[in-house]
């Protein structure tokens, strides 16, 4: 056992965050937010400059061959600064499809070019009628000539629309719910018959409904095998989930930060309010909950690279059970102890409970995983 | 021991319930079915019907305009409005100032205000909390200096629900320095449009307006305004509390967030069957209507008793919003991905853009961050606990 992170690994980190701490305050955020745009492109740019967006690319595709738990530290950080930046949905989601999914020439087409920020991903997996399960797709492909035509509806696809390409999962076999007959497909977000409704999310991000009218697309946008995509969309997914844990904890360890700052200054009956031991005892339940989170996402970190995908799916699906009920917690519990400022939305406080419960609705909540969880035991 | 409703009291409840189907609104209504944004107009346009029926202050004693009703009748009315999705009375005027200057206030004041808040007329607010002064109610520092016929105020007031409508504000000042902290309170009727007012909002996570700060700058408020005695205002605040306890349960309104929830979790799918048939979700959705129903007679109980509700009472804010952010959380979990999408602007009735995911989710996610108000603002829920701890259990 060694839990300890190797000296390139924390400069990584501490970089990070001293970048965040003194780039992303709150009102930085805010400002980062209001445009339509919804992130800040200079911040992306210097993301690309740190090499974080390719850290889990290999060298040959521009990246720095880290590991996943290189991603979990980048992750963490970001979350601590509740970073609205296409991260997650380029880089991990959509990188990582790329990456697992990719012929050769694909990957040297897509990778390196996210890898300096000159390209946006985003991944279209859900519909409106799918939930969490990604086996349930009705979006179509069929076959035409030596191409394909698309066909469908995908659901809250996060940063849909200032990505440049898309991942789409489609039916290229198979009824609506069959884990057989499911292709990925990368094409151009600008493609003819693509149609971006997009919006905000209430945890500041944004994301798209995104509906495909006879998009026609050629033989190479087959993202990997065809009919045969669930196998690795799950492995990517899980590698996406394992990545919102290690958000999660970031985000846990500053609000429990600024929560029990909160409670040795804010004073109420001549006193300061952590000195009421009914509070103090909730402080330390959010600390628990963020302890036990911070082992769960990093054992799903590691495992997420398991060759056994039992084994894998269980872990992350632990993860994410874990860290949907205690990022529910937590968050529920800062607002409570801020009294009146913890609804306000001028306090960060509030902000870091929205994107702790969107977590758990992004890529399986509680209830998804216990089912997971069980099919995989 | 009989656990039913009288024949009387189901008549009352056949009656009450097909005036506000009769009566009620349907623009209204809608809006607070489906979670839609009210206006001022709104609340006044019920407040009104209910005012004209002569049903707008059932709590208020008869001779000033009340219904003489018994606790089970004041219930049955509020059950069947939350149910049929009427707006809540506003309370600030009609439950919480009106019965103070009924039992303390001058013959003025009475003439004066009590007219007004029974037709509406006046919008109220409660100017209680102050940024320093929250569970502490008793530190507030607002000060009240007299001078010949008036005080002269200064201070500040926050979290005032609906300030920016307001036409009148009471608020809780200090006009002696120099004696124990709630003995030198006071109990003061300002008018909202005297010079010297700053209202403020603040926008709560589901970016509304719905709470304000109130600045007060040298506002020069008559003398007669003052209720009762000059350092009485923190008996008059005790007292307000023992009335803001009837409807405090929302038993009504948690019985229709139930039934919309079980709607919703039956459209929404999960491996392509109806959510609300999975027993996972199912169970949960049960272990909140189990609760809703211990509430509900727990609050009969209390409101049966032939004393007046005492401490107890706190059981049923604390129960009572358990239930209310409950209910949030499930239905913001049923709607599953599609509690991201968040548009503030489809929550105006008016608004035609086109939706994103079913018409019901639009909100969910909003309606769980705003309602994590409940267990905070009326005394917290940890002041709830201190107060049964303290004079229930004697700890
Ligand atoms: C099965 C068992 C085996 C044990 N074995 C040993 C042993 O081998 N050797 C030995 O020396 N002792 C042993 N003990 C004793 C044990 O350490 C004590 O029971 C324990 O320290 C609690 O003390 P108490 O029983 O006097 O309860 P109390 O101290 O009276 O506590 C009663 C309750 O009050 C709570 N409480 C007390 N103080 C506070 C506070 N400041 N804040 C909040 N809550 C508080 C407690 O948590 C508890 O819930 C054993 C006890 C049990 C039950
Ligand atoms: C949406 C909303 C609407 C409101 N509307 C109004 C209004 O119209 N008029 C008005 O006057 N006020 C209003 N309030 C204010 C409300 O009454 C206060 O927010 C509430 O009393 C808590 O005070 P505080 O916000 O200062 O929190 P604090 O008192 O600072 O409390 C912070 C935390 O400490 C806890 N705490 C404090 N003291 C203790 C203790 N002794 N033991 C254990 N825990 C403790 C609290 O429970 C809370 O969790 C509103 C508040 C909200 C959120």
């Amino acid at each position: 056992m060694d839990f300890i992170f190797s000296d390139e690994q924390q400069q990584l980190r501490d970089s990070l965050q001293k970048y965040i701490a003194k780039e992303y305050g709150f009102e930085a955020r805010k400002a980062i937010i209001a445009p339509k745009q919804g992130f800040s492109d200079k911040v992306w740019a210097q993301f690309a400059d740190m090499g974080l967006l390719g850290v889990a690319f290999d060298e040959a595709h521009g990246g720095f061959s880290g590991t996943s738990v290189d991603t979990m530290l980048v992750m963490t950080e970001l979350g601590r600064g509740i970073v609205v930046e296409p991260y997650f949905s380029t880089v991990v989601l959509g990188g990582s499809l790329v990456d697992l999914a990719g012929s050769e020439a694909q990957k040297q087409a897509v990778l390196p070019e996210v890898a300096q920020g000159k390209l946006l991903l985003a991944a279209a997996l859900g519909e409106p009628d799918s939930r969490y399960e990604l086996n349930c797709v009705e979006t179509t492909a069929r076959r035409d000539g030596a191409g394909y035509v698309l066909n469908g509806h995908k659901a809250v696809v996060l940063h849909g629309e200032s990505a440049d390409k898309l991942v789409v999962s489609a039916r290229t076999a198979g009824g609506a719910r069959e884990a057989k007959g499911i292709s990925l497909f990368l094409l151009d977000r600008s493609a003819a018959g693509v149609a971006v409704q997009a919006y905000r999310t209430i945890d500041g991000m944004r994301a798209a409904e995104i509906r495909f009218s006879n998009v026609k697309v050629g033989a190479d946008a087959v993202l990997g095998e065809t009919d045969n995509a669930l196998p690795v969309l799950e492995r990517a997914a899980d590698f996406a989930v394992s990545a919102l844990c290690a958000e999660a904890v970031g985000a846990m360890e500053a609000l429990n930060a600024a929560t029990f700052e909160y409670l040795k200054t804010r004073q109420q009956f001549g006193r300061p309010i952590g000195s009421f031991q009914a509070l103090q005892h909730r402080a330390v339940d959010m600390m628990i909950h963020c302890e036990q989170s911070r082992s769960l996402a990093l054992l799903a970190s590691v495992k997420v690279q398991s060759e056994d995908p039992n084994e894998r799916k269980r872990t992350v699906s632990a993860a994410k059970i874990h860290i949907g009920r205690s990022g529910r917690a937590i968050g529920e519990e800062a607002i409570q102890l801020h009294g009146g400022m913890g609804v306000s939305n001028e306090l960060a406080a509030g902000h870091y409970a929205k994107r702790l419960a969107m977590i758990n609705a992004t890529l399986g909540d509680v209830e998804h995983h216990f089912e997971r969880y069980a099919s995989a035991a | 021991m009989d656990l039913n409703y009288t024949k009387e009291e189901q008549a009352f409840r056949e009656e009450v319930r097909s005036f506000v189907h009769d009566n009620l609104p349907k623009d209204i209504a809608d809006k607070v079915l489906h979670h839609k944004r009210l206006g001022k107009d709104d609340w006044v346009r019920w407040q009104k019907i209910l005012f004209k029926k002569g049903w707008v202050a059932p709590n208020w004693p008869k001779e000033y305009g009340g219904c003489a009703w018994t606790p089970i009748q004041q219930h049955i009315f509020d059950e069947e409005c939350g149910y049929a999705g009427a707006p809540r009375v506003m309370p600030f005027g009609l439950v919480m100032v009106a019965p103070v200057i009924q039992h303390f206030g001058s013959k003025w004041q009475k003439e004066y205000f009590l007219p007004r808040i029974l037709s509406s007329e006046d919008w109220w607010a409660q100017g209680y909390s102050e940024p320093g002064s929250g569970s502490d109610l008793a530190s507030v520092k607002t000060r009240a200096v007299r001078q010949g016929d008036h005080y002269i105020v200064d201070g500040q007031k926050t979290w005032t629900t609906l300030g920016q409508y307001a036409d009148m504000i009471f608020c809780l000042v200090r006009t002696d320095t120099t004696v124990k902290k709630q003995e030198g309170i006071s109990f003061l009727l300002i008018d909202m449009k005297s010079p010297g007012i700053t209202v403020r909002p603040i926008i709560t996570l589901d970016e509304e307006h719905e709470v304000n700060e109130v600045f007060f700058d040298n506002v020069k408020v008559p003398a007669a305004n003052l209720v009762g005695d000059e350092g009485k205002g923190w008996t008059y605040a005790k007292f307000l509390l023992g009335h803001e306890r009837t409807g405090i349960a929302r038993v009504g309104e948690s019985k229709r967030e139930l039934e919309q929830l079980k709607a919703i979790a039956g459209k929404q799918l999960r491996n392509g069957k109806p959510l609300i048939e999975d027993p996972r979700f199912r169970d949960r959705v049960t272990a909140v209507e189990v609760e809703l129903m211990a509430l509900e007679i727990t609050l009969l109980r209390v409101l049966s008793s032939r004393t007046k509700p005492g401490p107890e009472a706190s059981i049923l804010k604390i129960k009572g919003t358990d239930v209310q952010q409950a209910l949030t959380e499930l239905t913001m979990e049923a709607v599953g991905p599609y509690a991201l999408p968040f548009r503030p602007e489809a929550r105006d009735a008016a608004w035609k853009g086109e939706p994103v995911g079913p018409e019901y989710a639009a909100s969910a996610a909003a309606v769980y961050f705003n309602y994590r108000k409940t267990s905070i603002y009326g005394g917290s829920n940890e002041i709830q606990r201190n107060i049964i701890s303290q004079m229930v259990l004697g700890l």
